[in-house]
């Protein structure tokens, strides 16, 4: 059964009584002033789409995209209402009405969604060729001599956004079981598709964490995508069929917590159990695994993780709070406090930290006019901090902030908390190896 | 939804141009509401004007084409006041958002009208100024409305309503004429006080366009309590010993059992969820006096039986409770698919009585309610969660409203404390101040308005 707004429980869309609560925490609306761009006015079209009163359109296909997906309203929603659910349920109904399809879109759908992040082997081999590309400088040619300018417009236009792939990925860098000297808890790492193309460092530096925290770490080398990216496009079956693989590949039962360390991912990977509702198989099987599903962040700080005894030398450090992480996980205090763990580490607050950058999942690449008026805000606040260092724990952000930093011709340098304190643990170690 | 016709809407799109015109059905029907369960009317066209001018361009365009307005600034009405009536325009106010100026010398602010109300006291607190009133939704409400609805807030006992800081209005009138009330004159006794007639006219007389707000000294201190009683009139009672010791707290807040869960499960700060009533309150001013006090508050509310008293640690934790209090109408959505909230008021001192009856109430019909409100000026808020698909218990709400303002009336109460007639409450007026008193009401908005354009159908028919 296809999800449609119709047949979703009436009563998550009569929940949102309208109070307006949640228009001053909107970037859409703060930035539009215009209703149709707020959370209670997107509730309002879908449920108007519900009642009859209004047909699925190409205009109503535009304001489920132009939404950010970032959640902020339900962090301010007093009522509770499920506005990820409703979105997500609008989005697919869009979706199979092939509204808003041009044969490009449709395209890259397929190349994406329904081929590249299906395939997770597929998809590091094409990361691999992108590696080359950009290693063996073809990259730099290309741009100098032009011929990105052959390119379709859309891919053109994202080009330079494309980020830099790693050398090694995830496989290369953590082994498929690693044990620490004082194992006290069994855990599964999941390595992401982003994260893993592009900052598989910070897996292994994750890992460095868990282990110094006595936890064993299991990653299997070929894991599939979680299928966050399927569920906010619309692709309903695709995002279920991706969370079977994924519970077959780490059994719940097996593991004290399944770990993640990307925002956008963990915000969906905690929900398996609703998604699999249905499911008479996999629902039980779901249940456990939302229960054992965790944040690095929540893990360490829920069994007290261990303060390095050496810190990276005085360091200002600001935060921005990944939306998924935030208002979708409601991880926001354990993040700052790991950081806080580091000797030496100055933490100032961001001013609206939890404030969407603009990155969105693909959203800077489906609407980019408004993800650079985000990046820009985004960008002027963190510089006002004075920080040498912004930590950020989900790879879109984590891009769409650098490129940020990059145009801003800003030296303050980007990493995640979990790198911040793998390497004041590395720091430990060699202090200590000397001195000994 | 029928769109005004085209001539209409090109002198529109001319006046405050194309893109501030909107009549597609995906751009109107989130105009459709305010912030009032179980309300809506049909849009047709949603006008976001940019100025003064263009506002006054727009009533006349209106005006000579019979067509009615229905002012908005953020929609955040709990009375249905900005909720459209057919073919009429929606005139969205939130563009003219302008802090104009901050007088230091003569302790006032002017801005626009569609200024955010915590924006307001934001820009007074850069010169050490303070506006008080401070309505639910602050955050989000524009002054304009806050003007129009004559809102309250939490800190009503001791530092009054809206009304008490309009020193001036510019105000556009039913025929586009563009007129001017008060000034910074503390004293001002030129003829009629036009500017208190538009105060609370729920945008019936005119467009408030401006306004000059008076500003306060920004207390140096303030310190927030919370105490927990098993029983709702002990915190009433602490309520009536606090003023009688001669003390002004700024606020006395109550939030029932029901309220107290809801609030809970949003803000999850550590509210006590077994205990029958809680009393939030504040004191600010003077150091020295604000400390004095609140020793004595917490005194008076442990002699009544409270169970548990605790002062706020710090601002953020102060900051945190009265958040969770105005949260409290949204939170109790959480319960049912709709929530009635009611607004009536009656003499502080009968105000345990009202709420007692107000759990009656809602025995008798079988109904689940919260209530929560403003204990130190006697303003309630009972909200019944129901369902407005359920036809049968719908009918079994408006008795139980019934019965409740029949019972205020007869405490010497008022239908609405803040939250205005609307199309919510205007059955209930007549009944409340009287024939001659409504009649004079009418022959007004008659005499201002004879051809009934703005916000036509609300307060009265």
């Amino acid at each position: 059964m296809k999800p449609s707004l119709k047949l979703l429980d009436y009563s998550i869309l009569q929940q949102c009584m309208h109070c307006g609560m949640c228009l001053p925490a909107c970037p859409t609306y703060v930035a539009t002033n215009k209703e149709r761009h707020s959370p209670r006015g997107r509730i309002s079209l879908m449920r108007a789409v519900a009642d009859d009163e209004l047909k699925l359109s190409p205009a109503f296909a535009d304001e489920m995209s132009y939404c950010l997906g970032c959640l902020a309203c339900q962090t301010a929603c007093p009522a509770g209402v499920d506005y990820s659910n409703l979105l997500e349920t609008a989005r697919a109904e869009v979706q199979s009405a092939g509204l808003n399809q041009t044969f490009t879109s449709r395209f890259w759908r397929a190349v994406t969604i329904r081929g590249l992040f299906m395939r997770p082997r597929l998809l590091r081999f094409v990361g691999r060729m992108l590696w080359l590309y950009q290693r063996l400088g073809l990259q730099t040619a290309f741009r100098k001599i032009g011929l990105t300018k052959l390119l379709p417009q859309d891919l053109r236009r994202l080009e330079p956004q494309c980020p830099t792939v790693a050398t090694k990925f995830s496989p290369q860098l953590i082994r498929p079981v690693e044990t620490p000297t004082n194992k006290q808890h069994r855990v599964a790492l999941l390595t992401g598709c982003v994260q893993d193309l592009v900052f598989a460092d910070i897996n292994r530096d994750t890992a460095d964490v868990l282990l110094a925290n006595g936890c064993e770490v299991h990653t299997p080398p070929v894991q599939p995508c979680c299928g966050s990216l399927h569920a906010h496009n619309g692709e309903a079956d695709a995002a279920k069929t991706l969370a079977k693989r994924m519970i077959d590949l780490f059994p719940p039962s097996q593991f004290d917590a399944i770990i993640t360390n990307s925002g956008g991912c963990g915000n969906h990977l905690r929900h398996y159990s609703a998604l699999l509702a249905d499911d008479s198989v996999y629902a039980p099987l779901a249940k456990l695994w939302d229960s054992k599903l965790r944040d690095i962040h929540e893990w360490m700080m829920e069994h007290g993780c261990r303060a390095p005894r050496t810190g990276l030398g005085d360091l200002t450090v600001t935060y921005h709070d990944s939306c998924h992480l935030t208002h979708g996980q409601k991880v926001t205090k354990q993040p700052r406090d790991l950081l806080k763990l580091i000797p030496g580490l100055k933490l100032v607050e961001l001013p609206e930290a939890n404030w969407c950058c603009g990155s969105a999942g693909i959203y800077n690449i489906t609407q980019p006019e408004q993800s650079e008026q985000l990046l820009v805000r985004k960008i002027g606040h963190v510089i006002g901090t004075g920080a040498s260092v912004l930590a950020t724990a989900n790879p879109g952000c984590h891009l769409q902030i650098a490129r940020g930093l990059r145009q801003a011709g800003s030296p303050i340098s980007l990493l995640q908390p979990v790198t911040l304190l793998a390497r004041a643990y590395r720091a430990e170690k060699m202090t200590e190896s000397m001195t000994a | 939804m029928s769109s005004p016709d085209p001539a209409v809407l090109a002198r529109l799109r001319e006046i405050v141009g194309a893109e501030n015109v909107l009549t597609s059905p995906e751009d109107t029907i989130p105009y459709g509401f305010d912030g009032t369960a179980a309300l809506k009317g049909p849009v047709g066209v949603v006008v976001h004007p940019g100025s003064t001018q263009e506002i006054s361009e727009v009533v006349k365009l209106a005006a000579a084409r019979g067509l009615a307005i229905v002012t908005r600034g953020s929609g955040t009405g709990l009375s249905g006041g900005s909720v459209p009536s057919t073919g009429c325009i929606v005139l969205c106010l939130t563009r003219l958002d302008k802090i104009l100026s901050v007088d230091a010398a003569n302790l006032t602010v002017r801005a626009q009208c569609g200024v955010i109300t915590a924006a307001i006291d934001a820009a007074a607190n850069k010169h050490g100024l303070f506006y008080p009133p401070d309505p639910g939704s602050m955050k989000i409400s524009t002054i304009g409305g806050n003007v129009a609805e004559n809102s309250g807030g939490l800190r009503g006992l001791k530092y009054g309503v809206t009304r008490d800081y309009v020193m001036g209005l510019e105000v556009v009138l039913p025929d586009g004429r563009i007129a001017h009330f008060g000034n910074a004159c503390v004293k001002d006794v030129a003829g009629y006080s036009m500017k208190d007639l538009f105060i609370g006219s729920e945008g019936t007389l005119g467009i408030i366009t401006e306004v000059l707000l008076k500003v306060l000294p920004r207390p140096a201190a303030r310190r927030t309590m919370l105490a927990s009683y098993d029983r709702m009139e002990d915190a009433a009672q602490t309520v009536s010993d606090i003023i009688a010791a001669k003390i002004i707290p700024c606020t006395l807040e109550f939030l029932d059992r029901m309220t107290i869960g809801c609030v809970e499960d949003y803000a999850k700060i550590g509210l006590p969820r077994d205990c029958e009533a809680l009393l939030l309150m504040e004191t600010d001013g003077h150091p020295a006096a604000v400390a004095e006090e609140a020793e004595q508050m917490l005194a008076l509310a442990r002699a009544r039986g409270a169970r548990d008293v605790r002062v706020a640690r710090d601002d953020a934790e102060a900051l945190q409770l009265a958040s969770a209090r105005r949260s409290a109408f949204s939170a109790l959505a959480r319960v049912r698919p709709t929530t009635i909230l009611e607004d009536v008021t009656v003499p502080r001192d009968k105000l345990a009585e009202m709420v007692a009856f107000v759990a009656e109430v809602a025995k008798k019909h079988n109904l689940l309610v919260g209530t929560f409100g403003h204990m130190g000026d006697g303003n309630l808020h009972p909200t019944f969660l129901t369902d407005e698909r359920n036809t049968e218990e719908m009918a079994r709400v408006h008795e139980a409203l019934e019965d409740i303002v029949t019972k205020t009336l007869a405490l010497g109460g008022t239908i609405t404390g803040e939250h205005g007639v609307g199309l919510a409450k205007k059955a209930w007026l007549r009944r409340q101040v009287g024939e001659n008193s409504h009649d004079l009401m009418r022959e007004i908005k008659r005499a201002w308005d004879p051809q009934n354009l703005l916000n036509p159908g609300k307060i009265f028919d």
